[in-house]
């Protein structure tokens, strides 16, 4: 059997699981803990909303259907445009978690898109990582900003696939790898993972982790596409792990015996 | 009667109310809630204490699902 793979390090502390998941989009709270638990996922994003005043009372919350004693709860600041509301969301997040660190920060530049402005999320990075935060950070798949985003101090670099909700998977494996080559952090694809299949190229690539939310939520079964998505992530950790053989024009190499033929092969060379 | 803004909408409160009877008031005791009070956060332990104040902004926060 092959040697055990190595947890996956964040902040410090230690996960099993590769693949991060979502809690949007779901049909009910319920639906949400079967998807999360057939994922195998230890690490759940969540929003900071503003409560419905008034229709509350004795409706069910998500952190009783996913408690903070069973799973890491990383609260997000999805839906933010600048870094003042992404740093307020994440205080707020740390009250409501009895002060929890782990983060992930998100500033989009564009609601059509949901494409990162990364200039307000350098900013928030930089006050959030002052004020004690593990920051995880979402953001485009520009080697140079992941670097700068490393050197702030954030605790995991997470660069888009390709933009957020699209499914689109992985659209420049290329950036990915630049990213995955040169950090020091552990780098995770968040946004754009469509199908099992995107999550195990990313792996496969090198990454030390998946985030994703939509794939999984908006399937025809969420709850089976969740436990594809764990499997498709320890798929392409362990294909990565293996080293995957070099690619080649022609396949010169046949895999059954080249002798003892009942017809001998054609000759190709005209 | 005093007058504040809660999650961005008026809403008159009697006066005097600590934020702690607030959130019964909203049945809301009991949750994993963060209350902000004219932008700075009020901690867990300061609830009870915190009184409201005409005109205040006050926001309460949840965890809902997302990415």
């Amino acid at each position: 059997m092959a040697p055990k793979d190595a947890p996956l390090v964040i902040a410090g502390r230690s996960y099993t699981s590769r693949l991060l998941v979502g809690t949007g989009k779901y049909r009910d709270f319920e639906q949400t803990r079967s998807a999360v638990l057939a994922s195998g996922a230890e690490i759940v994003t969540v929003a900071i909303r503003r409560t419905n005043i008034g229709q509350t009372a004795g409706e069910p919350s998500l952190l009783e259907a996913l408690p903070p004693e069973e799973f890491t709860i990383l609260p997000n600041t999805a839906g933010c445009y600048n870094a003042a509301d992404a740093v307020r969301t994440l205080r707020l997040a740390r009250e409501l978690l009895d002060g929890h660190r782990l983060v992930k920060l998100e500033v989009l530049g564009d609601p059509e898109t949901l494409f990162p402005n990364v200039v307000e999320t350098l900013a928030a990075a930089r006050t959030l990582v002052a004020d004690g935060f593990d920051v995880m950070v979402y953001t485009s798949d520009d080697p140079i900003v992941a670097r700068q985003l490393e050197d702030i101090g954030c605790a995991a670099i997470m660069p888009l696939a390709s933009l957020i909700g699209s499914g689109m998977g992985i659209v420049n494996p290329w950036n990915l790898s630049i990213i995955i080559d040169r950090a020091r952090v552990p780098v995770l694809v968040d946004a754009g993972v469509g199908t099992a299949s995107d999550a195990t190229i990313a792996m496969e690539l090198g990454c030390d982790g998946v985030l994703t939310n939509t794939a999984i939520a908006a399937a025809g079964d969420p709850v089976r596409m969740a436990a594809a998505m764990g499997m498709a992530v320890r798929a392409g950790r362990e294909a990565y792990l293996s080293g995957r053989m070099p690619r080649k024009t022609y396949a010169a190499s046949p895999s059954s015996p080249a002798g003892g033929l009942l017809t001998p092969e054609p000759d190709t060379r005209a | 009667m005093i007058t504040v803004i809660l999650n961005g909408a008026a809403r008159a409160l009697e006066e005097g109310l600590s934020l702690a009877a607030l959130l019964e008031l909203l049945t809301l005791t009991g949750k994993r809630v963060a209350v902000e009070r004219n932008g700075e956060i009020v901690a867990r332990s300061q609830l009870a204490s915190v009184r409201v104040a005409d005109g205040d902004r006050l926001e309460i926060v949840v965890a809902v699902g997302g990415g």
